[in-house]
């Protein structure tokens, strides 16, 4: 591994991080989406560094480019303001929240530093970067493939039957 | 690499985690649990490199999983919206229609 490797693993892993923590504490959810477009970009880069080639292209369109949209498509719909949600928490449950969440990154962090990790031996990265995911998901889990087309087939009518208003059910409560 | 990219996934996890803790537009939330789910997909990825493909091919399906998962997601908040006029998870209580 080259310091150039070195140097862009350690860009895009504090990109990835500073744009989470900014969209965590942003109270604007367009603000917050487009941090969080800015962490998936950052993973993508990631990914690539890590020789998942198709899964970094996969990632800017399945998560920047369609369910970010989806977001901001219904952040925009809904028209939500800045303050139409008071975060409104005491501070000992936001002093709670937060040691619960910097115990938690203490004990993944102590686990994976405990663990005996051989990473001078790597897989091989193939260049031909669609090859050996195929031959896995064609083969050993084409059952898992399909079922997961039933899946999107089941989230696409159940979306639309959840978000459209319904004679019964639009008029009877609103 | 790997153990640096582990660390970074589980940093980003507890971010997420956070987040989920802390906030209350339920928008938000979401976005938070789609952080998670990223972190955890960085995860399966450094570890393909020491264990095989079969990681990638994990994360392929977590990646659909959560496409149905937003989709789906973001049409109860839709609808919640309509009901109460507010994402504010404070104020959204009861779970009867």
């Amino acid at each position: 591994m080259g310091t150039f490797y070195t140097v862009h693993f350690w860009l895009f892993s504090a990109l990835a991080i500073v744009a989470a923590l900014a969209m965590v504490t942003r109270r604007n959810p367009v603000a917050a989406a487009l941090w969080l477009v800015n962490v998936m970009f950052a993973l993508a880069a990631l990914y690539v560094m890590l020789g998942a080639h198709f899964l970094g292209a996969a990632q800017v369109l399945v998560y920047a480019g369609a369910i970010m949209v989806v977001f901001v498509f219904v952040v925009m719909l809904l028209n939500l303001g800045e303050n139409d949600v008071q975060e409104r928490r005491s501070m000992g449950a936001a002093a709670a929240s937060s040691l619960l969440g910097g115990v938690l990154a203490a004990e993944l962090l102590y686990v994976i530093r405990s663990q005996p990790l051989n990473d001078s031996v790597l897989q091989p990265v193939d260049n031909d970067a669609m090859a050996p995911m195929a031959n896995s998901l064609f083969t050993e889990n084409l059952v898992a493939f399909e079922v997961t087309s039933v899946l999107l087939l089941v989230a696409v009518i159940g979306a639309v039957v959840l978000a459209k208003r319904g004679k019964v059910a639009g008029e009877a409560r609103t | 690499m790997i153990r640096e990219a582990l660390y970074v996934s589980a940093i980003l996890f507890s971010i997420g985690v956070l987040g989920v803790l802390t906030r209350r537009n339920a928008l938000i939330l979401f976005m938070c649990v789609e952080l998670m789910l990223n972190a955890v997909n960085l995860s399966f990825i450094a570890l393909a490199r020491l264990h095989g493909v079969s990681g990638q091919v994990f994360v392929l399906f977590v990646m659909t999983v959560a496409a149905a998962e937003a989709a789906v997601g973001l049409a109860i908040v839709i609808s919640v919206f309509r009901h109460y006029r507010t994402v504010d998870l404070g104020r959204i209580r009861l779970l009867r229609g």
